[in-house]
């Protein structure tokens, strides 16, 4: 009788230890970033007397004001952008047919697991050419380029989960297809579009090789991650608390927005895995 | 109906609510609509400007000894001749490869043996463990990074609590070990993915139909059997998913050593990413990383399309 409820508490046990394990690393930083140089923490680092002066000294420092500003400017255009050029994409792949549909979304698809590897060293040369280095298009065009992949492939994904009968009474009823897409699909795309949009930014913000490769010049256009990476290899030695507390702060965005979005976040990378 | 109630009106109105209603007609779903390229054409902009045309461009720079400054100079497959036989991309792929037992196969692993606990019922508060498990994917390759720099220093966690456990003489600084950091840093791809692969085949083994298991209980199987039986086949296109998925975080591992080793100590965590970034901004020799970048890319593709052809799921398109 008791052998279900022992294995079920033995279940749930290491449930909880792969749930601890994951978020541990993330605790232990901030744990860090607590102290200040002056504790000489080691091990655990449990912070006994929290202190918020890493913080501050990390957001003067290595001025992340700019990161921040840097980031949430490129973040926010590409999210905006691609999500409009996928609404445009999505709605035609997914509602229309036309001659050379199908291997032309299966370029799109191809997008979706292309590495930035595979494209940096010419973006690096062709930006310099066309004196774009350095600015935040540099950043901007290329994450574009690649977001609408994903995005294509999500919409349209979307878009054919639509009931046909809507679309067609609404065609019948003399509506352009812009009418349709904006009066009749918009509305219902509303979290389908928030789940894009939330993966889009994330990835934009987390973005790391392009901005090194692309602003590593201008120092007022490095983004968050960009200025992490700087300011942790010219303080790590003298003070750990502060690149810590840096790191803290360069996550804080996203992870709030994963916290308020969770079940978005889960859904579109899981939906977009099993569906891709 | 149209139509006949503007048969009074004047020809040329008649004919253009004719030619609307044949239109409107000709709209139904799953005719050629050539109106369709008016909605891919500003998306397919963006994305032949600034992913497919570098690409293409990248492919056409492996073919040349260019220096980024003065003229290139066509050197055919060179390039990728001189790859093959340099020692260290070889090692680096051999790095890679590593990588993906860390970054793929562990956490896949993992993941089956929880669900298998898993599957014998259904799992209460499972939002709040799907928020945590999945936490790590959604950060920084750089803030990953840092945390982790910490957790392996000398004074950090991990030592300290092998150290509190009895077991202090194998502390060390795990990331500038000659034979510890390049599975210190495969530690943490692990840590990055098995949340995903826990998600990813729990959510999958709650749509496993439950007739299946009973079947399963009433012909006698054991847990074992019921998982091999049931489970496992069940979540074939998951565990495709998170093949593949995990694998791609591998061989993209550039943010997570760029931040942590460079390449260091010696050349025991080098990856074909952070070789190909030397080479074409470090040592100026742009057509080489051009072709560890087309090297590198195809890979990546290679086995993306081999898990998805093995298992037949492009015909679902």
């Amino acid at each position: 009788m008791s052998a279900p409820r022992i294995e079920r508490t033995i279940t749930y046990a290491v449930l909880t230890m792969f749930a601890i394990g994951a978020i541990y690393p993330v605790i232990s930083i901030l744990f860090l970033a607590l102290h200040t140089k002056s504790d000489l923490v080691t091990g655990f680092a449990w912070p006994t007397d929290p202190k918020l002066d890493s913080f501050r000294a990390a957001w003067d420092q290595g001025s992340f004001a700019t990161g921040f500003k840097s980031s949430f400017i490129v973040a926010a255009v590409v999210t905006v952008v691609s999500a409009v050029l996928a609404l445009g994409t999505g709605y035609a792949f997914g509602t229309m047919r036309f001659r050379g549909d199908r291997p032309l979304f299966a370029l799109f698809l191809l997008g979706i697991i292309f590495p930035y590897e595979a494209t940096v060293i010419p973006l690096y040369y062709d930006f310099k050419d066309v004196g774009l280095l350095n600015t935040y298009w540099s950043l901007i065009l290329p994450q574009i380029g690649q977001s609408v992949a994903f995005g294509t492939f999500w919409m349209r994904a979307f878009f054919r989960s639509t009931p046909r009968g809507l679309v067609e009474a609404a065609r019948i009823d003399g509506a352009s297809s812009f009418g349709v897409l904006v009066r009749v699909l918009l509305p219902q795309a509303r979290p389908a579009l928030l789940t894009l949009c939330a993966l889009v930014f994330t990835y934009t913000w987390n973005e790391f090789l392009l901005a090194l490769v692309l602003v590593s010049g201008a120092p007022d256009k490095q983004t968050a991650p960009l200025g992490l990476s700087f300011f942790a290899g010219a303080t790590r030695a003298g003070d750990p608390t502060k690149v810590a507390a840096a790191a803290v702060l360069v996550m804080l965005p996203i992870v709030i927005v994963y916290l308020v979005l969770q079940r978005h976040f889960v859904r579109g990378m899981l939906a977009g895995a099993i569906k891709g | 109906m149209a139509v006949s109630a503007d048969a009074a009106a004047p020809a040329a109105a008649a004919d253009a609510e004719v030619e609307k209603a044949r239109r409107a007609t000709q709209r139904a779903p799953g005719e050629p609509r050539n109106v369709a390229w008016l909605y891919i054409l500003p998306g397919l902009a963006f994305y032949l400007l600034f992913t497919l045309a570098p690409l293409a461009h990248t492919v056409e720079l492996s073919l040349f000894d260019w220096d980024g400054l003065t003229p290139g100079r066509y050197i055919g497959f060179a390039n990728y001749r001189e790859a093959f036989s340099d020692p260290l991309v070889r090692e680096s792929f051999r790095h890679s490869a590593e990588l993906i037992v860390f970054y793929a196969l562990i956490p896949v692993v993992l993941g089956l043996l929880l669900t298998a606990l898993l599957t014998r019922h259904p799992v209460r508060g499972f939002t709040f463990y799907r928020t945590a498990l999945f936490l790590p994917q959604m950060l920084a390759g750089v803030v990953v990074a840092q945390a982790w720099v910490w957790i392996y220093a000398s004074d950090g966690p991990l030592n300290e609590l092998l150290r509190t456990i009895g077991l202090g003489s194998l502390a060390r600084p795990w990331l500038g070990d000659f034979s510890w950091a390049l599975p210190a840093i495969g530690g943490i791809g692990t840590w990055v993915t098995y949340g995903l692969c826990m998600v990813l085949f729990i959510a999958g083994a709650q749509n496993i139909p439950t007739s299946l298991y009973d079947a399963a209980r009433v012909d006698g199987a054991g847990p074992l059997r019921e998982f091999f039986a049931v489970t496992l086949p069940g979540l074939k296109n998951e565990i495709v998913v998170a093949f593949v998925l995990t694998t791609i975080n591998a061989l993209r591992s550039f943010d997570l050593i760029y931040n942590t080793n460079q390449g260091g100590p010696g050349t025991t965590t080098y990856v074909p990413s952070l070789y190909m970034y030397q080479n074409a901004f470090v040592y100026n020799r742009v057509g080489y990383a051009a072709a560890i970048a087309v090297i590198l890319a195809a890979t990546i593709f290679a086995l993306a399309f081999l898990v998805i052809y093995l298992t037949g799921r492009g015909e679902e398109r």
